[in-house]
């Protein structure tokens, strides 16, 4: 069986940054030795936190399960090397707004002992789809490209619809970000046997490994791996070096020339998109009984010394990550996590790496940025959005607050991939403005789900009350009139009980 | 070690309005020297004088908007105005015509309406339309281009200023010793008067396609134009609307009577349609907003300055047409919305 050809699609816009990526590519993967302290916190997939399952004081074991989920889009985590719990704590970790969230403290004990597992799985095209879905759930794994979504259920979910494909997102389009394609020099066998597995948990027969044309070096080594693994099933697509070509939903309108619908899923298309990284994460469970403990991260910017990519532990801080890295050098002026366009600004380097960790940035400071100017509706922005959204008709509106016409020009379809900020001449933060209006959106929408409930409950009491009330008169009505159908000898009757009663 | 926090992107934006209106007037510069070579120095006094009253104009303005003048004025936006209307008027001009059409464009076009980003019409063509009703018969007065075959009297750089200060000729010179009708008034008139288009093009002012001096002004405004398309200040759709709306009916009148209308090459290059196309159709903040959008209002230019030039009072029509178009941008863009990617419309009409 030959794979379906897909016509190669185009993105609307983009743009073509400066890589910055030879830095820390031209460097061999360094393999980093465990840190004396690591920090996993319980959050670090999209469902609610994870329930830890061991007390503080207790020795743990590498490979041990630390925190297990309920949640159904939660995913456990895992001891990455062996010691004691020092803490169950609240501890500064990278997500957006900076505040501080439990995590298990780990004080190592340098023997990186591994916990012994009693059974061993039998090859992965024995087990059942269902059995390897469950098998990678308990692994751990979550999407490594940034999403963290829990692999395991996304599996599911795609395996309630009509599947066509798998593609595995090797794009990697940030600027400075390099671990995907290290690890796809160094591992690509892995991701080719991960893509065999996913594959048969998702009993489809088509996987695309998606790779940016400007890694030749990870093409050829996914290419012999390929070929060595002979797998008619699995091809190599490369496309176009265009900044945002590796967002999800982007890069399935590249491989496929279908766009994923609004508010929708890559799946509503015949998609699923996992991370190379996911995909050597469950080569690596599946095939080396290790649940998802270390990941490769970026280090790299004009902030740190020798810039590189680094096989970390998951809750190693970034602190001793870029310490490890030859430590800052004198331009450090800004520690973002992710790459230069959509990263996270962090106040401090004690946050640890996870799951979601693909790169630590340090940036100089920039120039100072030109003040702020009236936007003169040049219209870059719109030409080089891959949403081909307006972002100067949004900008307008979100200034006035217009929520209509916001949802009208597709504020929520907004990706955030900063395209539009780079290209403004009036050097307005277009990025940071949609968000806000977003989140305005959601909470407008939260208070008018909120009043609903109340003016529906307020509603029904009022109803309750109505009828009440008529029930009532219902029932004044029927004793009058049944007091004045029995005349007035009952009157007579009722005047004397009264007059008794008061009597006694 | 701590940081301060910022927003994504961290990457600067490395384009400036600035740049953007200093690109313009580089642009401008070769089509300048033609203007000075073929018409005499009347453009640079009038540059002058339109700079010294938009800037100033400005300042005042932003002064009493209480804000800082070198918000305003650093952007250069006001200088192009300037040398835009400049490039409109006739070489000789007197000062205080050109200082009208500078106020005009900036404080009422410009500022009333809220400043750069705001005005919803083209300062420039307001402030040109404001002087061409106010003053009609020093707009009227074009002087013969720089030629060999007809009797060719031009001013001295003195004579030149001193006509832009006062308004008077030297006494030895009359107007019609020095004025001579532009290609597009011949043409006019000439059509008016029953004369056949062949007829009046075999005129000696007349050049190979739009009128001696005209049609090479209009070579180097292209030659500028061209340089913003490459370096992208300007994208095609607005020129290639206006040469669409202007070409296809002047070469459907020509094909159907070409006695009675003057030739699609003609309209290109007489008057100001270059000027319009690549340099006064394109300021962004009163034009259309998406790219099917400038299409469109590229192509209304086009078809209304023909229009003018075909049926109406002037000369020329590409004032009057972008001011025209100006007002129709807001039903424009609410009718070329682009499709946004995952929507399963067709784009269009967003609200109804």
């Amino acid at each position: 069986m030959t794979a379906p050809t897909y016509d190669l699609g185009t993105l609307h816009g983009g743009l073509r940054l400066e890589a910055n990526k030879a830095a820390a590519t031209s460097a061999p993967l360094a393999h980093m030795p465990v840190p004396a302290q690591l920090v996993l916190p319980l959050h670090q997939h999209v469902g609610d936190p994870a329930q830890p399952v061991v007390g503080i004081g207790e020795r743990i074991l590498k490979g041990q399960l630390l925190a297990d989920t309920s949640s159904s889009l939660g995913a456990p985590i895992h001891a990455s090397s062996s010691g004691k719990v020092v803490a169950i704590e609240p501890w500064p970790i990278a997500r957006r707004h900076g505040d501080p969230a439990p995590c298990i403290v780990i004080e190592t004990d340098g023997r990186d002992e591994a916990i012994q597992r009693s059974e061993k799985a039998p090859a992965f095209s024995k087990l059942t789809r269902e059995h390897l879905t469950s098998m990678i759930l308990d692994g751990g794994i979550v999407g490594l490209g940034g999403a963290v979504f829990p692999t395991a259920q996304k599996i599911m979910q795609a395996n309630t619809v009509d599947l066509e494909m798998l593609i595995l997102n090797g794009v990697e389009c940030e600027p400075y970000i390099s671990c995907d394609d290290a690890l796809m020099r160094e591992r690509a066998d892995a991701v080719v046997s991960g893509a065999e597995m996913l594959l048969h948990a998702l009993g489809i027969e088509l996987c695309y490994i998606a790779v940016e044309s400007d890694k030749p070096e990870a093409l050829a080594a996914l290419g012999e791996a390929l070929a060595s693994a002979d797998n008619e099933r699995l091809a190599l697509k490369q496309v176009p070096t265009i900044y945002p070509s590796g967002a999800e939903d982007q890069l399935v309108q590249l491989v496929t020339n279908r766009e994923v619908p609004t508010g929708g899923l890559p799946t509503d298309v015949g998609c699923i998109v996992q991370n190379v990284g996911t995909a050597a994460a469950v080569h690596d469970w599946i095939a080396g009984h290790e649940p998802l403990l270390s990941r490769i991260t970026t280090v790299t910017g004009p902030g740190v010394a020798t810039p590189m990519n680094v096989l970390v532990r998951l809750g190693t801080t970034v602190g001793d990550l870029i310490a490890f890295a030859g430590g800052y050098t004198e331009r450090a002026k800004q520690l973002v996590i992710g790459g230069p366009m959509t990263g996270k600004s962090m106040s401090t380097d004690r946050v640890p790496v996870v799951k979601a960790t693909n790169c630590v940035l340090v940036l100089d400071d920039p120039p100072a940025p030109g003040p702020e100017l009236p936007c003169i509706r040049c219209g870059d922005c719109a030409t080089v959005c891959p949403i081909q959204l307006l972002p100067q008709q949004l900008h307008w509106y979100a200034r006035a607050d217009d929520e209509t016409k916001l949802r009208d020009y597709g504020l929520i379809d907004c990706i955030e991939c900063g395209c539009c900020d780079l290209v403004c001449p009036s050097h307005i933060p277009l990025t940071a403005s949609f968000r806000i209006a977003k989140g305005r959106i959601r909470e407008l929408e939260d208070e008018k789900a909120r009043a609903d409930r109340a003016r529906r409950r307020f509603e029904a009491r009022k109803e309750r009350l109505l009828q009440e009330e008529q029930e009532r008169d219902a029932e004044l009505e029927k004793q009058k009139s049944a007091a004045r159908a029995a005349g007035p000898d009952a009157i007579a009757e009722i005047m004397r009980r009264k007059q008794k009663t008061d009597e006694d | 070690m701590d940081f301060e926090r910022r927003e994504a992107p961290y990457t600067r934006p490395t384009s400036n309005v600035a740049n953007i209106m200093r690109e313009v007037l580089l642009a401008l510069a070769p089509a300048a020297f033609a203007h000075v070579w073929f018409f005499g120095p009347g453009l640079i006094f009038n540059i002058l004088v339109a700079v010294a009253f938009c800037v100033g104009a400005e300042a005042l303005v932003m002064r009493a908007r209480g804000r800082p003048a070198e918000e305003a004025l650093s952007d250069y936006s006001a200088i192009v105005t300037a040398v835009l209307l400049a490039f409109c008027l006739p070489s000789l001009t007197p000062w205080w015509v050109t200082a009208s059409g500078s106020l005009v464009a900036i404080l009422i076009a410009k500022h009333l309406y809220g400043g750069i980003g705001f005005n919803v019409f083209n300062p420039a063509m307001a402030g040109y339309v404001a002087i061409l009703i106010a003053f009609p018969t020093e707009m009227a007065l074009w002087v013969a281009p720089r030629m060999g075959d007809i009797d060719y009297v031009h001013l001295s750089i003195l004579q030149t200023i001193l006509y832009t200060l006062t308004g008077n000729l030297p006494a030895e010179l009359g107007f019609d010793a020095i004025s001579r009708a532009t290609p597009l008034d011949l043409m006019k008139t000439g059509l008016a008067n029953m004369q056949m288009a062949a007829e009046i093009r075999a005129l000696p002012l007349m050049g190979d396609f739009g009128g001696r001096g005209w049609e090479w002004i209009g070579n180097f405004i292209a030659i500028g134009g061209f340089w913003l398309l490459l370096r992208k200040v300007i994208r095609w759709h607005i020129p290639v609307g206006v040469g669409l709306g202007l070409l296809v009916p002047a070469t459907i009148m020509y094909v159907v009577d070409s006695s009675a209308h003057a030739s699609p090459g003609f309209h290109l290059f007489s008057g100001a349609t270059l000027l319009c196309a690549f340099f006064i159709a394109t300021d962004p903040v009163s034009a259309a907003t998406s790219t099917t959008g400038r299409l469109v209002y590229g192509i209304g230019i086009g078809l209304l300055t023909y229009a003018v030039r075909r049926w109406g009072a002037y000369a020329d029509g590409v004032a009057f047409a972008v001011l025209t178009m100006n007002m129709l941008v807001p039903l424009i863009d609410r009718y070329t919305v682009p499709h946004i990617v995952g929507h399963t419309d067709s784009g269009g009409s967003p609200t109804t």
